[in-house]
């Protein structure tokens, strides 16, 4: 019954969270924060209970660390744009259907709205504004300028990760592949068209 | 006044290039900003509490328990007590707070007490609408039962198509500061030197005091024009705040509920032909909705519009549901898929290809020739010859094939436009204009405009855009940007290009009107060789620049833009008869467009307006709960847009040639998007044999057609 009434509280009310224990043997919530962040720096925050309280913590980005502070519900992708300035990664459907915050995190496509910022810490996460960073740019950014694979741009971020991680798992794709492969992004615009043929043409600049 | 014309279609160097958009690598790499994307310091994050009533009275509003949580700025009531709601996420209050889930928690905390009131927001029902259906009147042309009488054949069909939303990818909302007197606003909008007046007169405020920039907008289609309230609320919200900079964009779910429709259609339609399927009468009812306001008729008959008998009524009914605004080509999909089934539909019947029976009336059309034509190359292009089989005769198993038709029309006139245009004396140009891209290539079009005109590479020209302090351009709508920004950046160009001309004629010995600007020089007309470089030319400005403006007038058009187009699509379907799935196999546009200032980009929009046509026609449908009164589908799961592997294959052809390519520059943005519905459900009909009267074309709907509850969604 304890889990229904948790429900029930909305997450802001602490008295929900004290009855759930979180801050045991912590007499102040700003302890309680403390002593998270160093164990959110220390070993990731799989299997911890945290929060309401915002906490400090940093985020490997592009291969940098960044700090920051968030509240335990914050998700990776606010995260991003709201205090991290990546704003490349777009918030639309806010809710895992479109793919307009695509990022890649640990080698894996992920969809940044679906990832608290707490469950980011200690991965390696990519952002689009790594594909043109230090001076280098990977194949899939003019591929997708050279054909056109965009309109008012708000998927385009989304795609053209989802178009990296996708041409990282398949170096080879036949237009079929590519054609499935994509399916977890949307566009409003349509430029789908030109979305297929930027992807091939970066494959073939990936094998040069 | 002078008289300015396009250079000869052989002769031009830039502009009918394929060339790549300019802001192409910004947008790709995540660099572009949008205003969505602007965090400066200090920024308050505010959230709109919107209605979970379709229709209420607000009886109290309590915000006090609100205003004191932790890092609350802000809190406006729109809705006071007394307030009637009118529809479900309709605006309540807004909180701004210094993060977002520190303003969501606020306005959580916001007391409202409502009276809930009967709601009405299913239009398909129209039988139990009441007074909210109101009678629009009837049009009458010609003898209409003498048409009937004259007939061969008569066909009479009932169609229905939903209302549907924007789905605008950035959500409507804007960041606004107040600087002293000066409010600095940056919205997401197509209508960057228009936006600003209109908040000014919402504020109360001199437009003066308005300062507007828009780097790039993530989609509008029609729906982002005005400053809307949440623009007063947000500009007060910084008032209240002290002049912070206060963010302010809908929810996804307030983006599909209230940030405007495109109205539905249903329709009861009787036409009647002669034996060679030649149209003699046409008698139509409709009703529609685009919210508490009602829907008005779509132009029907669609682009047949010269049928010497017709007889047309309609009825808008009010709904509690969000207001209908502009969407790309508002009206004409719907109508023109009304029309093109119940034309398809009579083919059937009379046993013909449809391509004869379009063919046979395209006479009743302003543009008989062009239709002839297109049909004709979308026939080949489609293969029709082989493709083609009378309804339903298609091969046997449970995978049945059809072909359709969709047919379209659009104005497309350039809007007003000016345009400055400077020369700077070390060469590189600088265009400014107030008006904005949409991801169509505005940016692109104009530079390639100026190179040409100047004879200049593109990079040495530099368009800046998105600012009300440049001169005024029209809002994007309606197909009259690239006409508008066309006109006004050649004059603009060439005027400057003149003055540039009086500095260098003494050294080239000639009177100016024998130069010619081109290749990075300007020489003698007829002696290239006599000639000195862009650079020398423009060294000898010394410390000045030259500025120079020009002016597109849509009343006093000129021989640079042109209006009125037409189109046709077909649409090639597979049909799984077991589980009411449609595939799409391939969609062809030929578009009839005028001259194309760059057909990559073009070929872009023709292709995306595709897209957006098989979404509507297969998937998109904004359901209304009758129980709540809400959007059920105001998400992006099951309000459904086609993904990447859902739209076939996709071939336009822009009717690109000498005799177009004279009639000026025309808007291309709307016709494209018109006929794609209706060529899908024509498809569908052709492959299964029935029509599916609704659209979207779900599993249910043509399961329901082949074998069943034909019409259960229709009154």
């Amino acid at each position: 019954m304890s889990d229904h009434q948790d429900l029930k509280n909305t997450p802001s009310q602490k008295q929900s969270v004290s009855r759930r224990g979180f801050v045991q043997g912590v007499g102040a919530v700003t302890g309680a924060t403390a002593l998270l962040e160093q164990e959110a720096q220390a070993q990731g925050t799989a299997g911890k209970v945290m929060g309401p309280a915002a906490m400090a913590i940093t985020l490997n980005v592009n291969g940098k660390l960044l700090k920051t502070t968030v509240e335990p519900r914050e998700t990776l992708l606010d995260t991003l744009r709201h205090k991290l300035d990546h704003t490349g990664a777009k918030r639309v459907c806010d809710r895992g259907t479109c793919g307009a915050c695509t990022v890649i995190v640990n080698n894996k496509v992920s969809y940044a709205c679906t990832v608290l910022a707490l469950d980011a810490v200690g991965k390696k996460i990519q952002t689009i504004e790594s594909l043109t960073a230090n001076g280098k740019t990977h194949p899939i950014v003019p591929a997708f300028v050279n054909n056109d694979a965009q309109q008012c741009g708000y998927c385009t971020p989304g795609f053209v990760m989802a178009s990296k991680g996708f041409l990282d798992r398949n170096p080879n794709p036949t237009y079929e592949q590519v054609k499935d492969g994509l399916g977890g992004n949307l566009c409003r615009c349509g430029t789908y068209v030109g979305i297929r043929q930027a992807v091939l043409e970066a494959a073939k600049k990936l094998k040069a | 006044m002078a008289t300015y014309t396009w250079p000869e279609m052989k002769s031009r160097k830039v502009i009918g290039q394929r060339l790549s958009r300019l802001d192409g690598t910004e947008k790709s790499s995540g660099k572009a900003k949008y205003s969505s994307d602007l965090m400066p310091d200090g920024l308050l994050h505010a959230v709109l509490l919107s209605s979970p009533h379709a229709h209420a009275v607000v009886r109290s509003i309590d915000t006090s328990a609100a205003e004191k949580m932790p890092g609350v700025k802000s809190v406006r009531i729109v809705a006071k007590a007394g307030t009637e709601i009118q529809w479900a996420g309709a605006e309540i209050a807004y909180v701004a707070a210094t993060s977002e889930p520190a303003a969501r928690d606020a306005a959580r905390a916001i007391k409202v007490n409502y009276e809930v009131m009967p709601h009405f927001v299913r239009e398909d029902q129209i039988t139990r609408a009441g007074n909210r259906a109101k009678a629009a009147g009837e049009q009458i042309t010609g003898d209409v039962d003498q048409g009937f009488k004259d007939a061969a054949a008569t066909h009479e069909g009932e169609y229905a198509i939903p209302v549907i939303t924007h789905c605008c990818l950035e959500p409507h909302g804007q960041m606004i500061e107040w600087k002293g007197e000066q409010l600095n606003y940056f919205p997401s909008t197509q209508n960057v030197s228009g936006i600003g007046g209109d908040l000014a007169r919402s504020l109360g405020v001199p437009a003066s005091q308005i300062k507007v920039h828009m780097d790039h907008v993530g989609g509008g289609f029609g729906g982002k024009f005005p400053s809307d309230n949440w623009g007063k609320e947000c500009a007060n919200m910084s008032k209240d705040a002290g002049g912070a900079p206060v963010r302010m964009y809908l929810d996804r779910a307030q983006e599909l509920t209230i940030a405007g429709v495109r109205p539905s259609h249903f329709a009861k339609i009787k036409l009647a032909a002669k034996a060679d399927g030649t149209l003699t009468a046409w008698e139509s009812s409709s009703w529609s909705t685009g919210g508490f306001t009602g829907g008005g008729m779509a132009p029907l008959p669609y682009v047949f519009t010269n049928l010497p008998n017709k007889r047309m009524n309609h009825t808008a009914v009010s709904i509690n549901g969000g207001g209908a605004r502009a969407w790309r080509a508002p009206n004409h999909p719907q109508a023109s898929f009304l029309t093109c089934a119940a034309l398809e539909d009579l083919a059937a019947k009379l046993n013909l290809d449809p391509i004869e029976v379009f063919s046979k009336n395209v006479q009743f059309t302003p543009r008989a020739e062009t239709y002839i034509r297109q049909l004709k190359r979308a026939a080949v292009m489609i293969d029709w010859q082989k493709n083609w089989h009378p309804r339903g005769k298609g091969a046997s198993g449970h995978l049945k094939r059809g072909l359709g038709i969709g047919i379209a029309t659009w104005g497309g006139l350039g809007h007003a436009s000016k345009c400055l245009a400077k020369i700077n004396a070390d060469g590189t140009v600088e265009i400014m204009m107030g008006t904005q891209d949409l991801g169509t290539g505005t940016r692109t079009c104009i530079a390639q405009v100026v190179a040409e005109t100047l004879g200049v590479p593109m990079n040495m020209v530099v368009v800046r855009i998105g600012d009300n302090s440049y001169p005024a351009s029209g809002a994007s709508g309606g197909s009259t940007t690239v006409g508008g920004i066309s006109a006004s950046s050649r004059k603009a160009a060439a005027e400057a290009l003149d003055q540039l001309l009086d500095l260098v004629a003494p050294q080239l010995g000639v009177p100016k009107d024998q130069l010619q600007a081109g290749d990075s020089r300007i020489f003698v007309k007829g002696n290239p060789d006599k000639a000195i470089s862009w650079k020398a030319a423009c060294q000898k400005m010394g410390p000045k620049t030259i500025e120079a403006t020009g002016e597109n007038n849509p009343k006093q058009p000129g021989g640079l833009i042109n209006q009125g187009v037409g189109g046709i699509q077909m649409a090639d379907v597979t049909v799984d008869i077991e589980t009411g799935v449609v595939r799409m196999n391939k969609m062809v546009a030929v578009q009839d467009c005028g001259m194309i200032v760059n057909p990559k980009l073009a070929e872009s929009q023709v292709n995306g307006a595709v897209i957006m046509s098989i979404c509507a026609a297969l998937m998109e449908e904004r359901i209304m709960d009758e129980v709540t009164g809400r959007v059920l589908n105001a998400d992006m799961e099951f309000y459904k847009l086609a993904g990447i592997s859902d739209i076939g294959e996709i071939q336009c052809e822009m009717e690109i040639d000498e005799v177009n390519d004279k009639r000026g520059v025309i808007g291309l943005g709307e016709p494209c998007a018109v006929g794609g519905i209706a060529a899908i459900a024509n498809a569908v009909a052709n492959a299964i044999g029935v029509r599916v009267p609704s659209v979207p074309l779900t599993p249910d709907r043509v399961l329901g057609a082949l074998y069943g509850n034909r019409m259960e969604r229709l009154a």
